[in-house]
């Protein structure tokens, strides 16, 4: 959906230090890197890929006061106004009783406000597909694709990826948005059969 | 960039004026406070409880504010971290005051025990033990013998261990860089004294410590969450003055291998134990606003709804409300300034949460915030920067051959 076919060109890395400098060089050479896939988080690549902070954070502490407004009005809204229960002789409105429950439902919207928010964001859901560029980017090869626009020399951004140390270069056409449905047979997962893996 | 240092003469001059109002603070205390007139419990002579009970306070707070230091070497040496390495010399320096404080406070402690001060330690008046059933079953635990010995070998091996720590960061300065085999040893020896300091460390200040010292106050009341409480205090006040000192050293251009990510490494850990502190203080105040039985609410009373009312709220404010609002973002955890302020109204948050820890166990409603406890409090300010700068111009201030150095050198957060 959303994205559309586009072309990119393709760079596979063995080794994370070979890649940083890569990444680095083909920033610096002007093309635009799409993403870059690797098999475990590496520190620092954001920083190396020049993408900005993310405000997923912003976004929690909005979901948490939410939070923490729903509690306090509603328990405050029951204990006092709706159903104002003898609790131990408690005052009607006891505040350190509610702080617990306050804090709980915090960070149950923080949590699960985020996890949503994330999800949108990377555009991940249950039965979503997205287009893999290289079986073994979840296993154990560090993949760069580069998008590709009308005047881009691909046979050039080619050499220079190989240039750049990697062991693997292809161009694909890819969909760039994410679809409901199946993989194609040739981008099956784990079943290259002609290379055996 | 040096990796030695030498006591500026600025430094030098706050060090002494620290410790000059500090003594004469004590000298009035000496003078106009009539410490050695007697007091019986909960009467008589203010002033004289007055004296005892702020060296108490201080003595107490500022020992176990920089045996935190090492506390902070020993997890991060269980847990083989290496992101601290940098900056390792900076706690390890701050727990060689232990020893100086240590021998102070055991002075103070022995005097009032010893001393017979049952206005401070309300149990060692022999006949109300007696008299009193709650009291007569706390003396297996609250006795003057037990509470001198086991405060003996707490103090001691707090030294011991620390001592031996520091040892072996120092003698890695000597040998040169380490190969492989010689580093795994080293790091070894190091996890060793490490985990031999932290199972001590949870023995006393995480139970038994603060129960003696402060909780026995009083004496009639009781919390199990008391010591994690009084930790988490001197931990996040102890943070805190590591991250005064890194920012102190980095200004003098110091502490080469020191970034930004360190420092919001050790601010979130200011941030982090603020927290804690606080889920450990209202857990505390919860159960026992909660249950409502009177022999627990009476240590309340006096803190909510007595003259200890304002301080006990800005106790949270200081220690809560601040650090959650100003250190919650990214930025201010990497903002030199904040950091250095927000240090500051930690320690100093930390030091009232002490004073109203003692306070109304001992003066009642004739507490005072006056020079004589800020005065009291700059001379064990004093006598840490005196350690410390000694310590400093003593030796390297990076342990340049620790296997971990390189970790700490490209740490990012």
């Amino acid at each position: 959906m959303a994205g559309g076919i586009k072309k990119f060109v393709v760079g596979c890395f063995e080794d994370e230090a070979v890649l940083f400098p890569a990444v680095k060089n083909v920033r610096r050479a002007g093309y635009k890197i799409h993403d870059v896939y690797t098999p475990f988080p590496v520190h620092g690549l954001d920083h190396a890929m020049g993408i900005r902070e993310t405000s997923l954070h912003t976004a929690g502490f909005i979901y948490g006061i939410t939070g923490t407004t729903t509690a306090l009005t509603c328990i405050s809204w029951i204990f006092t106004k709706d159903w104002p229960l003898n609790i131990g002789g408690k005052p009607h409105f006891a505040l350190p009783a509610w702080i617990p429950i306050t804090f709980e439902l915090t960070v149950l919207f923080a949590a699960v406000g985020m996890v949503l928010t994330f999800c949108y964001l990377c555009q991940l859901s249950p039965f979503v597909k997205k287009h893999h560029f290289h079986p073994r980017a979840t296993d154990d090869l560090f993949v760069m694709a580069i998008e590709c626009t009308d005047r881009t020399n691909d046979s050039e951004v080619q050499a220079f990826l190989q240039n750049a140390g990697a062991t693997e270069v292809n161009v694909q056409h890819a969909e760039t948005g994410w679809w409901i449905g199946r993989y194609d047979k040739e981008q099956k997962l784990y079943a290259d059969v002609e290379k055996g893996y | 960039m040096s990796n030695s240092f030498e006591v500026p003469a600025n430094y030098k001059k706050w060090t002494i004026g620290l410790i000059a109002a500090g003594i004469i603070a004590l000298l009035y205390g000496l003078i106009a406070l009539h410490p050695f007139e007697h007091a019986g419990h909960g009467t008589g002579n203010v002033s004289s409880t007055r004296f005892w009970a702020v060296l108490l306070q201080n003595s107490v707070f500022w020992l176990l504010l920089v045996n935190t230091s090492m506390f902070f070497i020993g997890f991060t040496t269980l847990a083989m971290g290496g992101w601290q390495v940098a900056l390792r010399r900076v706690p390890e320096a701050i727990s060689s005051v232990v020893p100086v404080l240590g021998i102070i406070t055991f002075v103070i402690l022995m005097s009032i025990v010893w001393g017979g001060r049952t206005d401070i330690f309300h149990w060692l008046d022999k006949d109300a033990v007696a008299a009193d059933k709650i009291l007569n079953g706390k003396k297996g635990f609250l006795n003057p013998v037990f509470f001198t010995v086991w405060s003996a070998i707490t103090i001691f091996l707090w030294w011991f261990i620390g001592q031996k720590m520091r040892a072996l960061s120092l003698q890695s300065d000597q040998a040169g860089p380490m190969d492989y085999e010689t580093g795994k040893t080293w790091v070894n020896k190091n996890i060793l004294w490490a985990s031999f300091f932290i199972v001590f460390f949870g023995l006393t200040v995480g139970s038994t410590i603060p129960w003696l010292w402060i909780m026995s106050i009083d004496a009639h009341w009781y919390s199990t969450m008391f010591s994690w409480y009084t930790f988490a205090s001197s931990f996040v006040a102890g943070m805190s003055l590591i991250a005064l000192f890194i920012v102190f050293l980095k200004n003098r251009g110091q502490l080469e291998y020191v970034t930004d990510e360190h420092l919001h490494d050790i601010g979130k850990f200011m941030f982090a134990f603020s927290i804690f502190w606080t889920y450990l203080w209202f857990s505390q105040y919860m159960l026992i606003w909660y249950a409502n039985i009177p022999e627990e609410t009476g240590y309340f009373k006096i803190r909510v709804q007595g003259p200890y009312k304002g301080i006990f709220f800005l106790n949270l404010v200081l220690n809560f409300v601040c650090p959650l609002l100003i250190f919650m973002k990214k930025s201010p955890k990497r903002n030199w300034t904040l950091v250095t302020f927000m240090a500051v109204l930690i320690i100093f948050g930390h030091w009232i949460d002490f004073w109203q820890m003692v306070m109304p166990g001992t003066l009642g409603e004739h507490a005072e915030l006056m020079p004589f406890e800020f005065g009291i409090a700059a001379l064990f300010i004093g006598i840490i920067m005196w350690r410390v700068g000694i310590y400093f111009s003593k030796y390297p201030l990076t342990a340049k051959n620790h296997p971990f150095l390189k970790e700490s050198m490209i740490h990012h957060t």
